[in-house]
């Protein structure tokens, strides 16, 4: 623990006050992941500890080493880029499948999910014509609807 | 005085990480569908990883942040090779 009493005091409290809030918010994506109803909402719960909480806790341990060492020390910047660039990646491709697999009728599950193909125009005409839905012809995505003439 | 700041705030941020990664492998053993499970253990990667670069901030020691790297690497190739399981049925094409 020798390294600990050669920092100065007011790096000190930065680099406590970085990790205590950085562990916190890790905490409180630990709890949401629990507490939350739909996986979709749960996905989301532990990035505060993936972005908040890896951000601070790197800050924290840059200041302190590079101040006990008396030289920068910039090598927790490989983890944190790291975890920026691959976080998405993961997420994406976990929601992704979630997704495939919510919308497999086999799978016994309840979630609800929305439909793969967005409403035919004269479907959406008829239910009162939003004008979202008038604009954009639908994309004739499914063979069913590709031989039906345009409105 | 400054050694007892820095040791409460490491202390408290080891107790906290610990929770988190408790909560997270409750979620992996609760989980009611695969993802769920994959989530709770990408969550746990990160939370051990970053409960090493704490434990390395209080011992002073540099080889506690390459098990972290090691940790993250692993954590990302198994979370991308689980998805691409539940997604296709196979990981390989």
């Amino acid at each position: 623990m020798r390294h600990l009493e050669q920092l100065p005091p007011w790096a000190a409290i930065i680099v406590a006050l970085f990790v205590v809030i950085g562990a916190t918010l890790t905490l409180l994506g630990g709890v949401g992941l629990v507490r939350l109803k739909s996986f979709y909402q749960r996905l989301h719960a532990p990035t505060l500890g993936y972005s908040y909480g890896t951000l601070l806790i790197i800050l924290a341990s840059m200041l302190m080493f590079s101040l006990a060492e008396g030289r920068a020390v910039l090598h927790e910047l490989m983890v944190g880029i790291f975890i920026m660039l691959t976080t998405p990646i993961t997420l994406l491709m976990l929601g992704r499948a979630a997704l495939r697999r919510d919308r497999d009728r086999k799978l016994g599950h309840d979630e609800v999910v929305p439909p793969r193909n967005r409403p035919t125009p004269p479907a959406a005409a008829k239910d009162g014509g939003r004008d979202g839905a008038a604009k954009i012809p639908a994309p004739a995505a499914d063979g069913a609807g590709a031989g039906d003439p345009q409105p | 005085m400054t050694a007892e700041i820095l040791r409460f705030a490491l202390g408290y941020a080891q107790i906290a990480l610990i929770l988190a990664l408790a909560l997270a492998c409750w979620r992996m053993l609760l989980g009611p569908r695969a993802q769920d499970r994959v989530l709770g253990l990408d969550t746990m990667y990160i939370n051990a990883m970053l409960l090493f670069l704490v434990i390395g901030m209080g011992n002073g020691n540099v080889f506690f942040f390459e098990g972290a790297l090691v940790i993250a690497v692993l954590g990302f190739v198994t979370t991308v090779c689980a998805a691409k399981f539940l997604m296709r049925g196979e990981v390989i094409e």
